[in-house]
């Protein structure tokens, strides 16, 4: 009887808490469910969750969205794909959350996006960058605001045609994001450098890489030119060892995500100048909007923005918008409030393209550079996310709603 | 393929063979003397590691040079020695005389502690250590650069082991441990300090087991996940050598190093399964490893349910309950549904368990292997061959039993610690396989887009479905443990020699309880993906295990029900607590060591024996 009577008391208990605070409050606040690796992905979480607290508490003091005020109830996804959907399980029935944002890693990303279409819930995919979240695993519930794979390696194909490299490597994690950017990088260097060669793969697991290994098979198949996909600790000890057996002399190198602060400051005065990488140059963002956000954001947490920084800071204030020109916090009404809606963010306009469900938000293109005892982005330019999107058509053959 | 490659490769499988090597010789030599495996080891290695990180930067600010670099790795270990010495006095001299199981759990509760306190104290970032001074350049082997770092770790392999061998062989307290190593008793008897000795062995290993991970620092940076990657390493060093054995310790860490150089040109996706498959294949051939000797019978005792009268209630009390779970969905709380239907999973989960270790004394450490496996069965039979829930479910559960077959025909040759062990290799082969054959499996990303039919997709209906499949198996397996299989089991647990000399096939019951207690930890594993909505190679991992035996703790060994009720409050408790603390594995490994330490018959247990004081 133990199990029974205790999850009986536990869920009267929960009964009287809801009740009492509903007739405590005549306008109850609207509930968003986020969750996100905390612990197993800090460096990038950590920033993110000050950027949506900011945005979360400017928004409340200006007085909520319709009236209410917002709250989030955030909570830990494992980084894994079944602790994922049982956290937002737990988000969507027991707190009633309204819609659901965050996730870091793409698999769990994929996993998420289905949950949402399971049970028809609005999910936003913040961070995720494969690109099945919005193609082939995409649904109406489903949205995302960074740009994906495809979009990122897009960018980055201008740097590989002016450089005239021939043969590539590619070294990727093993897991969504990396085969998804890999396949991103061999599709377009077919389409747009027909007689460039593949000459070496290099797959290690995720927080997994036998550095040296890895280094030593890239070397031997002698590239001119090398696409990186890793990120975080792997990324660290990849640059390390190259840098001791001069991997990166003399070779162009391309990499996702290795200007973005959070992986920029664990190389230290290891960085590998010279590499043309998407990221974010904070410290050189003049916009006087942008700049605002970034001044606030130190000011606030006396700590220096990431990405996730923004990225937390710009989703929070797209669902109020949202749930604003909505009118309600209903599924459907949202839905039809995010699909091809224009949205007015610190780093300009935004539009969340309908037929996919992914936002035209662009990224930072820049060669990587030491400045002083940390590395930076160099010769930077913003390229907005518009013009690298797939074609309606491309779209169309891969999703199935 | 050429011939400075090979060498180059060789050079990095011997830099490997040598870290690996000092980072498991602790954990041998302190099973020599102690009988216990650490399951901590691997987190101090861990701590070694994040110290050497920490301590050795602001060293080097104050002098820069290789002795500063040098002598901060050394004070590392020595600090991780001294935790040692405080794991050995605290917990480890209380359960000494405790059964097995006990002792890898509580060993495995610092493990969680560890983890936890770990980021409280260094943060949850990793921490890249400094490059060794004067061993930044890299150096020119045949034509190719080669990180002069390693070389030095390449030597100090074989110093490590010189320097213990001496140690070994040329002072007194050498000769107490070959002497422990060889006859505990016996030097117990000779007025040997035990004590001292102890102390002193635990606090060489955590001292080697610190110095392994701070050699690390130039090469890799100090996470979060290292002590379970290397303990699963250094499990499979110390069994491939010999359990005890410090020069098996240091031939089989050779041969795996080369097999991992050479494995990555010519199984590039499948390094992890080498590892585990050697350590099958060996324990297959020589049970006791390279060096190891066949352990003393009567070390450890097994213990399990024990027979005791039926109480006339406990017919009505199980309708009841049935009753009282059968009208949980009058609450019309999806939630609540959530949590009872996850519990009656993981009840039917721990209770294969019970099958196992509490009727046949088999201490198996990777029952997630068939959780798991049921997990997986399911899902690829629903992804690949597009089968309904229904029939996914027995695909399922079928493919963990086969899995169960083929291990326990290995498992059941074994006991004690090595059963323990293979059972681990059994479980990491399985992950590995998961883990790796991406094309298949999906690898990391798992596989997503596992729901049920749509008659069962209802929170309801599932959990009600949920209910009548785990009711039905669970009276099942009661109905095997006191039929005469069940007592058969039983009698080959507490007397093997007894049992075997009235004619009972032991092996043959041993590998059919196996096989069956596979098969119900399948079910629950596929009712679990269908409850998820999708499988990953967690499912299989070491933590599901520690997770099933944690219930069988909590709820109390000696019971039927006890895997049960353990099942339940471990349940409520982490989905009431997790989400208020990030400390949860703190909170769940200091509660395991405190049960291990001073409540080990569990809930049932304790309850029980409170009654029949009474009465």
């Amino acid at each position: 009887m133990t199990k029974a009577s205790m999850t009986r008391w536990l869920a009267l208990g929960l009964a009287l808490a809801f009740s009492s605070t509903a007739a405590q409050t005549q306008q109850a606040p609207i509930k968003l469910g986020e969750l996100n690796s905390y612990a197993r992905q800090a460096a990038f979480t950590v920033p993110y969750r000050s950027g949506w607290q900011m945005a979360l508490d400017e928004i409340n003091a200006k007085g909520g969205v319709l009236g209410r005020k917002l709250e989030i109830v955030s909570r830990d996804d494992g980084g894994t794909t079944s602790d994922a959907t049982r956290v937002a399980d737990e988000l969507v029935t027991r707190e009633g959350a309204v819609l659901l944002f965050g996730s870091f890693l793409s698999n769990v990303g994929v996993a998420m996006a289905d949950y949402a279409n399971q049970k028809k819930i609005v999910y936003i995919a913040a961070e995720p960058l494969t690109d099945a979240i919005t193609m082939a695993q995409g649904n109406r519930y489903t949205f995302r605001i960074r740009p994906n794979n495809s979009m990122q390696v897009g960018m980055l194909m201008k740097q590989a045609k002016a450089s005239g490299v021939k043969r590539w490597a590619i070294v990727a994690p093993n897991y969504e994001f990396g085969q998804s950017a890999a396949g991103a990088f061999k599709r377009l260097l077919k389409e747009q450098i027909p007689d460039a060669e593949i000459v070496a793969e290099q797959y290690p697991a995720l927080g997994k890489i036998e550095a040296g290994a890895t280094v030593s098979a890239i070397e031997q198949a002698k590239p001119d030119g090398i696409f990186n996909v890793l990120f975080g600790p792997d990324l660290t000890q990849f640059v390390r060892e190259g840098n001791t057996r001069g991997l990166f002399e003399k070779k162009t190198v391309l990499s996702l995500l290795t200007g973005e602060p959070e992986w920029l400051l664990p190389l230290k005065d290891e960085v590998p100048e010279g590499w043309t990488v998407t990221g974010y140059p904070w410290d050189e963002i003049t916009d006087p909007k942008h700049k605002a956000f970034i001044d606030a954001y130190r000011a606030k947490f006396n700590d220096t923005p990431r990405l996730g920084s923004l990225l937390g800071y710009m989703v929070v204030y797209m669902i109020r918008d949202t749930i604003e020109r909505a009118g309600s916090a209903d599924t459907d009404a949202m839905i039809k409030a995010l699909e091809d809606a224009k949205f007015d963010t610190v780093i300009g306009p935004v539009t969340m393209r309908g037929i996919d469900n992914q936002a035209t938000m662009g990224a930072w293109i820049g060669k990587l550079t030491l400045k002083g005892a940390h590395g930076g982005m160099t010769d930077w330019t913003y390229q907005d996310g518009t013009s690298f999107m797939p074609t309606e058509a491309e779209v169309k053959a891969v999703r199935k709603d | 393929m050429d011939y400075s490659f090979l060498a180059i490769q060789a050079l990095n499988g011997l830099s490997s063979a040598s870290s690996l090597f000092i980072a498991a010789c602790g954990l041998t030599l302190v099973f020599g003397v102690t009988r216990i495996v650490n399951f901590a080891h691997g987190s101090l290695y861990m701590i070694g590691a994040y110290i050497a990180a920490t301590l050795v930067p602001r060293l080097l600010e104050l002098q820069f040079g290789p002795v500063t670099f040098w002598a901060g790795i050394l004070a590392s270990a020595l600090i991780v020695g001294i935790i040692g010495i405080l794991i050995e006095v605290l917990l480890l001299r209380r359960i000494y005389g405790a059964p097995e199981l006990f002792q890898l759990l509580a060993t495995f509760g610092i493990v969680l502690v560890v983890q936890d306190l770990t980021i409280l104290i260094f943060g949850p970032e990793d921490i890249l250590g400094p490059r060794a001074p004067g061993l930044r350049a890299p150096v020119e082997i045949l034509g190719r650069r080669f990180p002069s770092y390693e070389l030095v770790l390449i030597a100090a392999g074989p110093v490590v082991l010189g320097l213990i061998w001496l140690l070994l062989r040329k002072t007194r307290f050498g000769v107490l441990v070959r002497a422990a190593t060889q006859d505990r008793e016996m030097i117990a008897a000779l007025g040997v300090n035990q004590a001292m000795l102890f102390t002193g062995t635990l606090f060489l290993g955590a001292f080697l087991a610190g110095l392994g991970g701070a050699l690390q620092i130039p090469r890799v940076s100090a996470h979060a996940g290292m002590d379970l990657s290397i303990i699963a390493e250094a499990f499979v060093v110390t069994v491939v050598g010999g359990m005890g054995s410090v020069p098996g310790a240091f031939l089989a860490a050779l041969i795996i190093g080369q097999l991992q150089a050479f494995g990555i040109l010519i199984f590039p996706k499948s390094t992890l399964v080498v590892v585990f498959l050697l350590m099958a294949v060996v324990l297959a051939i020589r049970p006791y490893g390279f060096f190891g000797r066949p352990e003393v019978i009567g070390g450890s005792h097994a213990i399990g349910i024990t027979s005791s009268k039926r109480s006339p209630y406990a017919g009505l009390l199980a309708l009841a309950i049935i009753g009282a779970f059968a009208s949980l969905p009058l609450f019309e709380d999806a939630y609540m549904l959530k949590v009872a239907t996850e519990i009656l999973i993981f009840a039917l989960f721990a209770f294969s368990l019970q099958l196992l270790i509490g009727v046949s004394g088999v201490v198996s450490f990777g029952h997630a292997a068939f959780f798991g496996l049921g997990a997986y069965g399911a899902a690829l039979s629903l992804k690949w061959f597009s089968m309904p829930m229904e029939a996914a479910l027995p695909a399922g559960l079928l493919l963990a039993a086969i899995g169960a077959l083929i291990v326990g025909a290995f498992v059941v040759r074994l006991s004690g610690i090595y059963l323990a062990m293979m059972t681990l290799a059994a479980a990491q082969i399985i992950y590995a396989v998961a883990f790796q054959w991406v094309d298949v499996t999906g690898g990391d990303n798992g596989i997503v887009g596992v729901w049920p039919s749509a008659w069962a997709s209802g929170q309801v209906s599932y959990y009600l479905l949920t209910l009548a499949l785990v009711v039905t198996a669970v009276l099942l397996l009661m109905r095997i443990i006191n039929a005469p299989f069940g007592y058969a089991l039983r009698a080959a647990r507490d007397s093997e020699a007894r049992a075997e000399a009235i004619g009972l096939p032991i092996r043959l019951h041993r590998w059919l309880a196996f096989t069956l207690s596979g098969a119900a930890a399948g079910l629950a594993g596929g009712l679990y993906a269908f409850s998820r909505g999708s499988v990953d190679p967690t499912l299989l991992g070491i933590p599901t295990s520690v997770d099933a035996l944690t219930m069988l703790l909590i709820g109390g060994i000696q019971t039927v029900t006890g895997p049960l009720v353990g099942a339940g409050v471990l349940q409520v408790l982490r989905d009431q607590i997790m989400p208020l603390t990030s400390l949860w594995r703190l909170l769940l490994g200091l509660s395991i060591i405190a049960i291990v330490l001073i409540f080990p018959r569990g809930l049932v247990g304790s309850v029980r024996a409170w009654m029949e004081e009474r009465a």
